[in-house]
């Protein structure tokens, strides 16, 4: 009887999380749907009217729209590669003993708690600035021209700020990781005489691979949807240069009042994170059962 | 000898590793240093790192000229209140799937985990349009309410990997002895729990406080938090540098001294235990 009684109270204590996660999950996103499916626009309030997919292949066939799954993919793809492979190196360097390692750790983990929006704006105006940034007045200092980062290369500074607030969550996950390696297993494959680049491509990087894995992932379904710094650095220019699917989608919607048009992207980029957080959902699973 | 090799080589990883870590720091230290600068100094060229008349000017004119502290206030009532709010349900849910688990517990966590890899763009139009046809748009209320569902995900899944390391054992004595479930919550459960309910909240009003996405596109001139506020300095009139640092310095330093106390949790809860 006891268990019955657990039981039910069990299931009325996990019933408001599940509620309201379904109604979070399931009524703005039948919404999205719906409204992908008219010809809706804010500005002409009354006017709606069935347009059957003619939103999708509107999206679909703007090349605005194109440039944007470009962009994300650089976003994500560029910031990964940075923030793994420097990652990697620095959990190695601060696995090291050290003077002052409690410190070190602090400081190259305080990037990733500062807000999106000042990490942005203290990179595109202290350091970015063409006139009164700090690289402008190194590149005077050794003779070069200042190079105007965010109107020449937009996509690449984004990707260098985002990296740089990211690289600290990739260090501390792999710093993590491999502090749970057997010291032992080090000492034996070094007795046995595995010098330091064959400890770390048999010993140590297998070993981080799951770590790997998940940062990998984790920071996908992030990276996917980086907002805020296009916002204050580039408002997603110039032209749509640095525009990415989630700009895209925030302009059509509350910039063109495209209310249609930003359904259809916005499921787009629901079908994007989906494959992304399928196979995301399984690496965690197997964690789960482990 | 073999000492002294290691002395050595401790001193070289001792150099690089604070190069590196100050080289990445580096953008905050440059702020906070900026922010006590006057605006003629802070794009003077050459730059001065430490050698210029401090001031506080830059804090008091953030505040007198744009109500700092309503800003600060709204970022923390939306922090905490979302986390706050997001306990209060989740901490029973939580409960019951790790002491009462049944066969479809994992599929349950599962997909509430899966919520969350639902980019915001796809809900963004019509969270919009409800808010704006409910008087939500640019309130604190409606700040909290989303904050709270876009984390709950993120509460459970901590609650529960912390929840699931108190042995049941001892759960079941108290039982046996005669306690209520209420009983058993409050007095056995609760304290217990307190440590990885504590992790929890951290991490969340950290989460919180810097979320960039939905703070930004919902809020205005009266809620909005300090991620919104310091977003206002993107289109700037005249000389900026100073107080945008001073703006800066105040939002960040709060979270950093959070963070900084809480870098095991963190992992823990970012990766959903995936790696502790």
């Amino acid at each position: 009887m006891a268990t019955l009684h657990t039981r039910s109270a069990a299931r009325l204590m996990i019933a408001p999380s599940v509620l309201l996660l379904l109604a979070w999950m399931i009524v703005p996103l039948a919404m999205t749907i719906y409204f992908s499916l008219l010809r809706y626009n804010l500005l002409m309030p009354g006017m709606e009217e069935f347009a059957g997919l003619s939103n999708y292949t509107y999206f679909l066939t703007d090349p605005a729209f194109f440039q944007a799954i470009f962009n994300t993919l650089a976003i994500v793809l560029g910031v990964l590669f940075i923030t793994v492979v420097g990652g990697i190196a620095l959990a190695l360097l601060l696995d090291q003993p050290m003077f002052g390692q409690g410190i070190v750790r602090i400081l190259v983990i305080a990037p990733f708690l500062i807000m999106p929006t000042v990490a942005a704006l203290v990179w595109k105006n202290m350091f970015m600035n063409p006139v009164n940034g700090l690289f402008a007045w190194v590149a005077k200092l050794v003779g070069l021209q200042p190079y105007d980062f965010l109107a020449n290369a937009p996509l690449v500074s984004i990707i260098i700020i985002v990296a740089w607030q990211w690289l600290p969550f990739a260090t501390l996950i792999l710093l993590t990781a491999l502090q749970s390696l057997d010291e032992e297993q080090k000492e034996a494959a070094q007795m046995d005489g595995a010098g330091a680049w064959s400890r770390f491509f048999y010993l140590v990087l297998p070993h981080l691979s799951r770590a790997i894995t998940v940062v990998i992932l984790i920071q996908t379904i992030f990276l996917l949807s980086v907002f805020a710094e296009i916002l204050v650095t580039t408002n997603g220019g110039p032209g749509t240069q640095s525009t990415n699917l989630t700009f895209l989608v925030y302009a059509q919607a509350l910039l063109q009042f495209d209310v249609g048009g930003a359904s259809a992207g916005g499921i787009i980029a629901v079908i994007l994170a989906n494959i992304v957080a399928f196979f995301l959902m399984r690496m965690i699973g197997k964690t789960l059962e482990a | 000898m073999a000492r002294n090799v290691s002395t050595r080589r401790k001193l070289v990883v001792t150099v690089v590793a604070w190069t590196v870590g100050i080289l990445i720091f580096f953008p905050i230290l440059w702020t906070f240093l900026t922010s006590f600068k006057t605006e003629a100094q802070a794009i003077a060229s050459p730059p001065s790192l430490l050698f210029f008349d401090w001031t506080t000017e830059n804090y008091h004119e953030v505040q007198s000229r744009s109500d700092y502290f309503k800003h600060f206030m709204n970022s923390v009532v939306v922090s905490f209140g979302s986390t706050l709010l997001g306990l209060v349900i989740a901490i029973p849910s939580a409960w019951a799937m790790a002491f009462a688990p049944t066969k479809r517990t994992k599929d349950v966590l599962m997909w509430m985990l899966s919520t969350k890899m639902m980019p915001p763009v796809g809900v963004l139009v019509p969270m919009y349009l409800m808010f704006r046809n409910t008087g939500l748009l640019d309130t604190r209320t409606g700040l909290v309410i989303v904050l709270t569902l876009i984390n709950l995900p993120i509460i459970i899944w901590m609650l529960y990997t912390y929840f699931k390391e108190i042995p049941g054992e001892i759960l079941e004595a108290a039982r046996m002895d005669g306690a209520s479930l209420s009983k058993e919550i409050i007095y056995v459960l609760t304290p217990m729990a307190i440590p990885g309910i504590a992790s929890t909240l951290l991490l969340n009003i950290i989460l919180a406080w810097n979320e960039a996405f939905w703070t930004l596109n919902l809020s205005a001139a009266k809620a909005a938090p300090l991620t919104a506020f310091i977003a206002s300095y993107s289109s700037p009139e005249g000389l900026f540098y100073a107080k945008l640092s001073a703006a800066s310095t105040m939002a960040i330093a709060p979270i950093l001294i959070l963070g900084w106390f809480s870098q095991k949790q963190l992992v823990r809860g970012l990766t959903f235990g995936a790696v502790k």
